[in-house]
């Protein structure tokens, strides 16, 4: 069968080369242009693996004492500290709460302002959103190196790090969902005699929020991913703990607090697809 | 209008109460998930705000130290001496550029490297390609490893294995990158034409045949655009992987901030900043050429 079909179309293989030219034989052109990138990746990629120092017995170090360390990791346990790690867990979480929810009420207002339907004056438009651009440039782990240099050591820091750079994210995404927003309830809010405060309450709130909701959840998700590694330069949460146990080479312990992110990642997941189906899917069925 | 609101004021006694009293009910439900929903909310807000230790006091006292770290970072530039004082400014912009070119290529590296991964395994974890469900998902489990751990607890481990310097760092970037990107791919290939493949498998090609000269062209754009996209998510992760050693420009931006020394925050945030926005206008005028030809045949 297989071979009937081939050999059908392997007879009718002049007619086709004639109707299809470009398929059998791509022009001599576009190969050398798929060759010269290809050479072009792998020349940067030499030079690249050149300067970092790339050298296949350094390759094979490594994975050697890597290979060790995972064995170490093997069984994971928290030795005695398993109270002070979840004490950070909770820090973690409570870091990525309030700095999502700082971000969001630092946020919607901004948001209101980088909003082309809302403010119609051009000149502000442009720097709500550099400005926006400028939170978000700067990485959520710098600012935490900042925010220590202001209120100290601590969850706090990281609070206000999160917070900083979420409201960056989140003036934006909320600004877009402002300006996908329908005009009609705005237009009647205000024929009606309503403010431009009213035409915001009245006409777009109850349009974005489920949107803007679900936008917040999934950055609080994401955020506990973040939380969990801020602690690395001393801004509070679990990641303090885990980067003084890989300095200090306790690998069952590092494998325990890799575990418990997991987990908790897989957990918070978990609850705001939830959540956000439910806001979702309760917007959809009242239009 | 009239009409209706006659109509309205005309109903039974009875028929009016009875839509009164669902209107209360309901408006009364309403309220009650809304302060269900209020209530909820403070309460994680004062459980966090004792977690994280927040300090109204310490902010309140902190915050002018905040603006004024702002406006001390802020280097004085006056007109008539401007190109002194911005060499001045930049006074170690050889060295910086230099550590950003390292940065850059860590997450080229670490973009091609964890895309080959990502590529090679995609196919095995696509649905429509595999038949062995058992290997399909011990995949895409994989994957999902390699995405869920942050590159910087991957760097932070690597460079306790392969040493200090930018070699960990591409590794922990391979790594996060593989299975981010394999997720994708693999999502690009389920959703692809089955028509070419079954037309190559009449024809007696292999399974490697047929995601060459079938699957290969219809995904190849959609790949490309996600490297991308992840390419410039990688250059602003390979800005901090200094921060835990593992090299590019975050090293020194660290030891700037912890050092206080003002003028160079300044500057090396800047060339930081200045290189995102040009690979995000460059990636994201290639991806929307990508795209273009996607959209022709």
């Amino acid at each position: 069968m297989t071979s009937a079909i081939r050999n059908a179309a392997l007879s009718r293989r002049a007619e086709i080369e004639a109707r299809y030219p470009r398929m059998i034989r791509p022009s001599p052109r576009r190969h050398m242009l798929g060759a010269g990138l290809v050479l072009l990746m792998a020349g940067v990629a030499i030079f690249g693996l050149d300067r970092v120092g790339f050298s296949f017995a350094k390759l094979l170090d490594g994975l050697d004492r890597l290979g060790l360390v995972i064995g170490l990791m093997i069984p994971p346990s928290p030795g005695p500290m398993l109270m002070t790690y979840l004490g950070g867990l909770a820090e973690t979480i409570a870091i990525a709460f309030l700095g999502t929810l700082i971000a969001a009420v630092l946020g919607f207002p901004i948001s209101l302002l980088a909003a082309k339907n809302v403010i119609a004056n051009r000149i502000v438009h442009f720097l709500a959103r550099r400005s926006l651009d400028t939170l978000r440039g700067v990485e959520t782990l710098i600012w935490a190196l900042i925010f220590i240099n202001v209120v100290g050591l601590g969850p706090f820091a990281g609070i206000l790090a999160i917070a900083l750079s979420d409201t960056g994210s989140f003036g934006k995404l909320f600004s877009e969902a402002i300006e996908a927003s329908d005009r009609r309830p705005v237009e009647g809010v205000r024929s009606a005699g309503g403010s431009a405060l009213h035409s915001i309450w009245f006409g777009i709130l109850p349009q974005v929020f489920p949107v803007l909701a679900s936008q917040v959840l999934y950055y609080f998700e994401s955020n506990t991913r973040s939380a969990t590694i801020i602690g690395i330069v001393g801004a509070g949460g679990i990641g303090l703990y885990l980067a003084n146990e890989i300095q200090q080479a306790e690998w069952p312990r590092v494998a325990f607090l890799i575990l418990m992110i997991l987990v908790t990642v897989a957990a918070i997941d978990f609850i705001s697809s939830k959540l956000r189906f439910a806001i979702i899917g309760k917007s959809r069925l009242a239009r | 209008m009239l009409a209706a609101s006659r109509i309205v004021i005309s109903l039974p006694e009875r028929r009016r109460e009875s839509l009164e009293q669902a209107y209360r009910s309901a408006a009364a439900a309403k309220r009650r998930r809304t302060l269900l929903i209020g209530a909820g909310l403070v309460v994680g807000i004062v459980a966090s705000g004792y977690a994280g230790e927040v300090n109204i006091e310490r902010f309140v006292t902190g915050l002018p130290r905040f603006t004024s770290y702002i406006s001390d970072i802020i280097p004085i530039l006056r007109w008539p001496t401007l190109g002194a004082d911005l060499s001045e400014w930049f006074w170690g912009w050889r060295k910086w550029l230099g550590l950003l070119l390292d940065t850059l290529l860590i997450a080229y590296l670490g973009t091609l490297f964890g895309a080959l991964g990502a590529f090679a395994l995609s196919f095995l974890a696509s649905a429509n390609l595999v038949r062995s469900r058992w290997l399909r998902i011990s995949v895409r489990r994989y994957l999902e490893l390699c995405r869920t751990v942050p590159e910087i607890v991957y760097a932070l481990i690597f460079v306790f294995a392969f040493g200090l310097g930018p070699l960990p760092g591409v590794i922990a970037i391979a790594i996060h990158t593989m299975g981010a990107l394999g997720k994708l791919f693999a999502e690009v290939v389920e959703n692809i034409d089955m028509k070419p493949v079954e037309g190559a498998t009449a024809c007696g090609a292999s399974w490697l045949e047929a995601v060459r000269y079938a699957v290969l062209p219809q995904v190849l754009p959609g790949f490309a655009s996600y490297a991308l996209l992840r390419f410039e998510i990688n250059v602003r992760g390979a800005s901090v992987l200094g921060f835990v050693g593992a090299g590019g420009i975050g090293k020194e931006l660290m030891a700037s901030i912890r050092q206080f020394y003002y003028g160079d925050v300044s500057a090396i945030l800047l060339i930081v900043i200045a290189t995102v926005i040009v690979i995000d206008m460059l990636t994201e005028t290639l991806r929307h050429r990508l795209i273009g030809s996607m959209e022709k045949p």
